[in-house]
């Protein structure tokens, strides 16, 4: 649904899915498979990670931790990209399902940011004989943790949701500069982090079945973004459209099973 | 295959805390947020078959969700 909004070009026909009540049974029908996806590719990658992938002549052992880490720290800045680009949606056309999509995908943006912090500090200890430090990449990492708390708290304690939205989606286009400034941090300042691992650009510096590893992990990351965000968004539109008739007919169907 | 034997595995080259804490977790995190999400939709389809349960239950109220439905 993500990639098929911004097509436009394929007919106008997929733009039915931004009314929530064809959204709904849509996202329910698609999380399962991204969620089938998910657990297979994590298995994948984690056998890639631990059994495939050679020891580092440098670190040794430890560097397998970067096999969640990047993935991780990709998905966090990702995830806050695509809420910026759904806010920016909402702002723009005024559709109510973009601003629950922002809504839906800001705590598995903020898992993911924690998961590279926490994973990250463990790396560091063996590493750098730090748990952290404050260097440009970890403190623009942290303030997008802050970033994403501050999303979810903001759009939480409104109660007025269309309030919420707009007020939601200020942080989220705001916040959106941070995402570059991690990125190019490890360039732009002198850092203690490390450089890109993976760049489009240059050769891949590490081995083959390290690098397929990571990438498989963070094909695992997407699939799982999507599938928690779809299961998120389903009860946030049933509520946000209760008073809609598809609703009433949906609690029908639900009714004695919950 | 990297390993001597599965002692060697689980030793991790002397990092066993540092990566299976990091593996361990992001599972845990991972799984937290799945109870979450499964807690927080049984939570809102309660809530909303409550509230129009209330709404078919008396009066004033009847008429207002029969218009909602109808």
């Amino acid at each position: 649904m993500m990639k098929e909004m911004k097509r436009p070009e394929r007919g106008k026909s997929l733009f039915r899915f931004a009314a929530p009540q064809l959204f709904y049974p849509l996202a329910g029908a698609l999380a399962p498979w991204f969620a089938g996806a998910a657990a297979v590719l994590t298995i994948i990658g984690l056998w890639l990670a631990f059994f495939v992938a050679p020891t580092d002549a440098q670190q040794g052992e430890v560097y397998r931790v970067i096999f969640i880490h990047v993935p991780a720290a990709w998905m966090s800045m990702f995830v806050y990209l695509i809420m910026a680009f759904w806010s920016a949606v909402g702002l723009v056309m005024n559709t109510r399902l973009s601003f629950m999509m922002a809504r839906a995908l800001a705590p598995t943006g903020a898992m993911f940011c924690v998961v590279a912090l926490v994973t990250g500090a463990l790396w560091g200890k063996p590493t750098w004989g730090a748990y952290w430090v404050w260097d440009a990449r970890l403190t623009s990492q942290l303030l997008l943790l802050f970033l994403y708390f501050g999303f979810m708290a903001l759009t939480e304690a409104i109660e007025d949701p269309r309030r919420a939205d707009k007020a939601g989606a200020i942080i989220a286009l705001v916040g959106a500069v941070n995402v570059p400034i991690i990125y190019f941090s490890v360039k732009w300042w002198n850092t203690l982090h490390q450089g890109a691992s993976v760049s489009l650009t240059k050769a891949p510096s590490m081995a083959a079945t390290m690098l397929a590893g990571m990438l498989v992990m963070a094909l695992a990351s997407w699939a799982y973004t999507i599938a928690v965000t779809l299961w998120r968004v389903r009860p946030l539109i049933l509520e946000r459209e209760r008073h809609a008739e598809w609703v009433a007919a949906e609690l029908d169907a639900l009714e004695g099973r919950i | 295959m990297q390993w001597e034997s599965w002692s060697a595995f689980w030793q991790m080259g002397g990092a066993a805390p540092f990566v299976w804490g990091s593996y361990g977790i992001t599972a845990l995190l991972v799984a937290g947020e799945l109870i979450m999400v499964m807690h927080r939709r049984k939570d809102a389809l309660r809530r909303l078959l409550r509230l129009r349960r209330a709404r078919a239950g008396g009066g004033s109220g009847r008429r207002a969700f029969e218009e909602i439905v109808e």
